[in-house]
């Protein structure tokens, strides 16, 4: 039985929903009723049937509809997606574990066949089936790197490891949460970290240098980050932010529930083999406030966390124009009630 | 220098005679004097294997002190742009353990230096020191445009017209601070403009 791919979009009419088995599946990153950042890092291995983490490379319902929107963001932009000339080989590491894990995850729908550099990419949902040499950028109608993230949910960095620091180097970055691939590409973790409050003081970002420089292959980690946007919309780049900005002062209290989403990035952390880079995949989940308070326990907690978050952050995410808004419509969920522990709905 | 300050932002340091044969300069305004300042701590004979690259004001301001240091070369150039040919070919052509000290405004010292590591030299091994004006090179990341000698907070991206906040964010790749809307939510709020990089 395979998935069943929705038919919808993130932009213009914005018909994206989530069916209710994946609301249930929604990667809700709250474990406790506060937030506050920490180095959330922890091994990406497979968890329970059923939820976003059953295969380490996650496709779902809205990956055919997503692949049509990146495909939108880059014919109007091709700076989204770009590659220093020493990263090809780490674009070709990347191709290889897309297609292993969506080939082995989800063999209904992909199919990966190798005889020794002939290979033959069988992708059904996208009515894809090309045969390439690997390592022959010109036996393929893009890049490698460009070519499989064409084909995979979520952005993506690949990230350089020399003098003891990460560069961001490469990337495929149409979904992100307001930063800029074209301006950053080239820095080091630390400088493309450098406009997010608080964490640098509390040495997050030496701690988790630290940690991603010593992953190994066959070891990847992950961390849970999130934000929020109005209207299911993936392209909330700064590129277009006068576009999309002005969506923020238009949430009232009767339009809640439908357009204000929760958006979690599940980030995974991967050795590439050859390159000895590391990739960096950025999966991005919406839900919006109406399907997400379908979870009672989801409901209680997001309203305490909103309601108790620091000024910077909420400022940093963009919240404040539609908060206290947002934090009275959630209000009326929380009987005060105590929240399971964990993240999983009740 | 800014007062407050993020980690993508570039820091300057005070130019120091480093240990070697070739040494190239390139300045513009009052980047001639971290020069001149720099000369009272070299040993003698540093200016032998100088090239001194200014880009001088229309006033020749300067000038004369430069050529008092009696540098192997000295060339004048009327602008960044009409000199970066001759930069690159320099640079291209140049042999190992060439010394690079840039010297002047942010915009200058950031030009040169994109220059320098497209060249392959690290940026780490070359000598800066900011003088004279902060007025900032902003890339606006809706049209990409590039903006020079922005004064301002907020300022106006003069390719795209809109009303820019310009960040302390940094790329040395572009030599530029990123300029982002300040008013995208509403373009009705006009924050007052005020002269902050001078």
């Amino acid at each position: 039985m395979g998935i069943t791919f929705r038919k919808e979009t993130f932009r213009d009419d914005f018909t994206f929903r989530n069916s209710p088995e994946h609301i249930r599946r929604f990667p809700f990153p709250f474990h406790e009723d506060s937030y506050m950042y920490a180095v959330n890092i922890e091994p990406h291995v497979v968890g329970p049937k059923g939820s976003v983490l059953e295969n380490l490379i996650d496709v779902d319902e809205h990956y055919v509809a997503e692949m049509q929107d990146r495909a939108l963001v880059l014919a109007e932009d091709p700076l989204r997606c770009q590659s220093l000339p020493h990263m090809t080989l780490a674009g070709w590491d990347l191709l290889e574990l897309l297609m292993e894990q969506q080939a082995l995850g989800y063999p209904e729908h992909f199919t990966l066949k190798r005889d020794g550099d002939r290979w033959r990419w069988i992708n059904r949902p996208l009515g894809i089936d090309d045969t390439f040499t690997f390592g022959d950028t010109s036996t393929l109608p893009y890049g490698p790197m460009e070519y499989i993230t064409r084909q995979s949910q979520g952005d993506f960095c690949i990230l350089d490891q020399r003098d003891g620091n990460l560069w961001m180097d490469a990337g495929m970055v149409t979904t992100q949460a307001d930063w800029s691939l074209d301006f950053d590409i080239g820095m080091n973790f630390f400088e493309w970290h450098a406009p997010v409050p608080l964490a640098h003081e509390k040495g997050i970002f030496v701690r988790a240098l630290k940690f991603l420089t010593n992953i190994q292959q066959g070891k990847p980690a992950r961390r849970l980050n999130w934000t929020m946007t109005i209207n299911p919309r993936l392209d909330t780049s700064p590129e277009n932010y006068h576009k999309w900005g002005p969506d923020r002062a238009t949430v009232t209290p009767e339009n809640v529930g439908d357009k204000v989403h929760l958006r979690v990035e599940l980030q995974s952390f991967w050795r590439l083999p050859r390159s000895n880079g590391i990739v960096f995949p950025i999966r991005c989940y919406l839900i919006k406030m109406d399907e997400l308070v379908t979870q009672p326990k989801w409901a209680r907690r997001l309203h305490r966390v909103i309601r108790d978050l620091p000024e910077e952050l909420a400022t940093y995410k963009g919240l404040t124009r539609y908060r206290s808004t947002l934090v009275e419509w959630l209000s009326k969920l929380d009987d005060g009630s105590a929240t399971s522990q964990g993240f999983g709905p009740d | 220098m800014a007062a407050k300050t993020i980690i993508s932002r570039p820091i300057y340091g005070t130019l120091s005679p480093q240990a070697g044969k070739h040494h190239l300069f390139v300045a513009d305004a009052e980047g001639a004097l971290a020069i001149k300042d720099m000369a009272a701590r070299a040993p003698a004979g540093f200016f032998d294997g100088a090239e001194i690259v200014f880009i001088a004001g229309p006033d020749g301001k300067y000038v004369a002190a430069l050529e008092a240091l009696e540098p192997a070369q000295l060339h004048i150039a009327p602008s960044f742009a009409s000199l970066l040919p001759r930069l690159k070919q320099t640079l291209t052509n140049a042999h190992m353990g060439l010394r690079l000290y840039l010297a002047g405004t942010e915009g200058l010292i950031g030009q040169a230096m994109q220059v320098a590591l497209e060249a392959g030299i690290d940026h780490t091994s070359m000598q800066t020191e900011h003088r004279g004006s902060l007025a900032r090179r902003m890339q606006c990341v809706h049209c990409k445009g590039i903006t020079e000698n922005v004064t301002t907070q907020p300022a106006t991206c003069s390719h795209c017209g809109l009303l820019l906040l310009v960040r302390d964010h940094y790329s040395r790749r572009l030599a530029a601070f990123q300029g982002v809307c300040i008013n995208a939510e509403d373009r009705s709020e006009i924050p007052p403009m005020e002269e902050i990089f001078r």
